[in-house]
């Protein structure tokens, strides 16, 4: 999914300069290190995300069209606008069916594959390259790609008719029960490479000798993935998930390029709903107020996620780091 | 460590001290206009050819004659308009000149305080340049901007598809429409296309049932207060529902676009793969560059949206927009004066010549390049009365909630109720 930037594990790193500095008597140059260490991260991670954030949740509490004066404010009205309107609740739907399908569809899909690529075969190289190359495209020049590709009549049409697979051509555009599948589709041709690159990488963490062993004790191939290798993946798998479900709710690019969230908002995200709002209709405090609730509801996913999910992941590297 | 400290402060105060002077300039009375030369700032959507060349020669020409003047153009996307004028109309330097649709739009931009007022300086000559249409960029009986070319939708066909189905003259009624349409089909071809995706094209069928449905006075009326609420409105939407009944569009047209790639709807009936599409004048040149067909011209007619019987409304008036720029306040004489220079014949005549759009200058007529270009030009000149595309006369937020409803509808959900009251809904601010 679209790749959010959370190194889970830089906890560990940051803490251990901090705890052999406090032994220092905390001097001049010390303070101009931190500062010159961290004042320009600072400085762009308050200007540039935590100012926003908050203008945006200024913004949101007014009714305001982006020109003139913010005079007319309207409370948490634009917040009840949007959880009462029936095409807002269906992009949250629309969200969560491409996040509930990431994992369903894509992250099976990607274990196979990564095991697949893991092992001695002719051409591996050849083809971890192939499968990564979707990734490297940007999501707009997938999104076009596709919406030719899927032209009625198109490339897509036309293979599955020379396969005589005719009957399963459809309106992948244009049919409203099928629009969501459709970029799901698209999402998952690109991003399926990331999955098992990271997969691939978690793959060579699990010992060869465990394998040895449980093959040693009489283990079947599937007995040492299931019971082996899949559990040591574990941390990997969660990432993924985390990753692709950010990316799942902040689902943008494709949707609005391919469809703009149509027809008839089959396809609409909390995304591409905002836009819509905030910059074509020039509902500038709406638009912010759908920007918070978007905000918020990745924002407790990902703490949720962390505390119940990675914990562990985490704190086991901590572990072994002051171990 | 001590030096350092002032250097900075004094760098903040060099950082808001023209914020805090520009704070005192503004005001209601129109700031004192820049004396000596002066550069204007010029966001146009010109960024491919014809008009980018045109563009160019335009502001070489005028920096000749007016050696005092500057112009810096700054061409931009077409699309990136709606999101970059509400920021630059925020920011202390908004450009000086910026493309402008006129109607709702611009309506909604004034209210920044930054969009000059420019009744006083184009009343002596924005009648004679433009005639009536230039009161489209009016806001309450005040000039904010001026046009330089003007649009009208009606129906473009390709005269091979058309033989070939056996259709002698173009539908003029609504019934020879269907039958046409009837008739297409029998032979295979798409009877016509249209951009679904992109929902403006969608929302030109219901703009111009509500014309053929709706009288002049109620247009107007219903524009004015952005309410719908004569019968007419339900019976556009009726009307709407009917046609879509006969199914007359390309397979999937809820996903094509309108533009982008000889798949779009303008790309089909350029490659004679659909026989018709209401589209605006620009349909021309826009299906040039989706094939290879040297000779596409000669295929091409145009044809009025058919009357509807029993229809309240004009049965010639035309549905179309234009564009236009408008002048921020800063130095909002040059601008004007750019601007007049914009709709005076050389200008208007090139344009014309070159393809880019009908003239507003009633002189620069004959120099469009073809006859179907002339024809369009002359029913919309005559036309008794000229609607703007509803989703430009209405404020934008009410405009793109019908678009949307009747996008929805091309898709097969909604009824002519749910236009009429996404609609009212929209004006009344709700989501």
């Amino acid at each position: 999914m679209t790749t959010a930037t959370t190194p889970v594990r830089t906890p560990e790193r940051a803490s251990a300069p901090a705890v052999t500095a406090r032994k220092h008597r905390p001097g001049l140059r010390r303070r101009l290190e931190l500062a010159l260490l961290l004042g320009p991260a600072l400085l762009l991670f308050f200007g540039f995300v935590l100012v926003p954030i908050g203008i945006a949740a200024f913004y949101s509490v007014f009714n305001w069209n982006g020109f003139g004066p913010l005079d007319d404010f309207v409370g948490f009205k634009n917040y009840s606008d949007a959880f009462g309107g029936t095409v807002f609740q269906s992009a949250i739907v629309h969200n969560l069916i491409i996040a509930g399908l990431s994992i369903v569809v894509q992250l099976p899909l990607s274990i196979g594959l990564a095991l697949l690529l893991n092992r001695k075969l002719r051409g591996r190289a050849v083809l971890r390259a192939l499968v990564f190359a979707p990734y490297v495209l940007s999501e707009a020049i997938t999104a076009v790609i596709w919406s030719l590709m899927l032209q009625p009549n198109g490339f897509a049409d036309q293979t599955l008719r020379a396969a005589g697979l005719g009957g399963l051509v459809h309106n992948w555009l244009a049919d409203p029960g099928i629009v969501l599948y459709t970029m799901f589709a698209v999402i998952t041709w690109k991003y399926i490479g990331f999955g098992i690159i990271l997969l691939l990488a978690g793959l060579q963490g699990v010992p060869a000798e465990l394998r040895e062993a449980a093959a040693l004790d009489g283990a079947s191939a599937w007995q040492t993935t299931r019971h082996v290798v899949l559990p040591l993946l574990g941390p990997t798998i969660r990432i993924w998930i985390f990753l692709s479900v950010i990316g799942s709710l902040q689902l943008f690019d494709v949707v609005w390029i391919m469809t703009t969230g149509g027809p008839a908002n089959a396809s609409t995200t909390m995304a591409t709903y905002l836009i819509d709002h905030g910059f074509k209709r020039y509902e500038f405090g709406f638009g912010s107020a759908v920007a918070v609730i978007l905000f918020v509801i990745c924002f407790v996913f990902a703490l949720l996620y962390q505390r119940f999910a990675l914990r562990r992941d985490t704190q086991g590297a901590l572990t072994r780091m002051v171990g | 460590m001590f030096v350092k400290r002032r250097i900075t402060v004094l760098a903040a105060l060099a950082a808001v001290a023209p914020l805090a002077l520009s704070a005192c300039s503004g005001g209601n009375e129109p700031p004192a206009q820049p004396s000596g030369p002066v550069t204007l700032t010029w966001w146009h959507n010109g960024t491919t050819d014809p008009i980018k060349t045109v563009w160019e020669k335009v502001v070489a020409d005028y920096q000749k004659a007016h050696p005092e003047v500057t112009i810096k153009a700054q061409p931009l996307q077409n699309e990136d308009f709606g999101t970059k004028v509400p920021l630059a109309l925020q920011s202390a330097e908004p450009p000086d000149i910026y493309q402008s649709w006129g109607a709702g739009d611009l309506a909604g931009q004034i209210t920044s305080g930054k969009v000059a007022d420019i009744t006083g300086d184009t009343k002596d000559w924005i009648e004679q340049a433009t005639g009536k249409f230039g009161e489209k960029w009016q806001v309450d009986g005040k000039q904010y901007g001026v046009p330089f070319t003007q649009h009208f939708v009606g129906f473009w066909y390709r005269k091979d598809l058309f033989q070939s189905a056996g259709i002698t003259t173009p539908p003029k009624t609504m019934d020879e429409l269907n039958a046409a349409v009837t008739q297409l089909k029998a032979k295979g071809i798409a009877p016509i296309s249209v951009g679904g995706k992109d929902r403006w094209p969608d929302a030109f069928y219901f703009n111009y049932f509500a014309i053929r449905e709706c009288s002049t006075a109620v247009l107007q009326q219903s524009v004015k207060a952005v309410k719908l609420e004569d019968p007419c409105w339900t019976k556009a939407g009726q009307d709407l529902k009917n046609f879509l009944a006969t199914e007359p569009f390309q397979t999937g047209f809820a996903g094509t676009p309108a533009q982008q790639g000889a798949g779009s709807s303008a790309g089909l009936v350029a490659n004679g793969k659909a026989a018709m599409e209401l589209q605006g004048d620009w349909e021309p040149g826009t299906m040039s560059s989706l094939t290879e067909d040297k000779d596409l011209d000669s295929k091409i007619g145009w044809f009025p949206f058919p009357t509807v019987a029993g229809g309240q409304g004009d049965p010639a008036a035309a549905l179309g927009g234009g564009d236009g720029y408008a002048c921020t306040t800063r130095a909002y004489k040059a601008c004007t004066a750019f601007l007049q220079y914009l709709v005076s014949e050389p200008v208007q005549t090139e344009l014309s010549a070159k393809g880019t759009g009908l003239p507003v200058n009633a002189v620069a007529a004959k120099a469009l390049k073809t006859d179907v270009l002339r024809q369009v030009y002359d029913y919309g000149t005559k036309a008794p009365y000229l609607q703007m595309y509803f989703d430009r006369a209405f404020p934008t937020a009410v405009g793109a909630a019908l678009n949307d409803a009747v996008a929805n509808m091309f898709a097969g959900q909604g009824t002519p109720e749910g236009i009429v009251t996404a609609v009212n809904q929209a004006a009344a601010g709700n989501k």
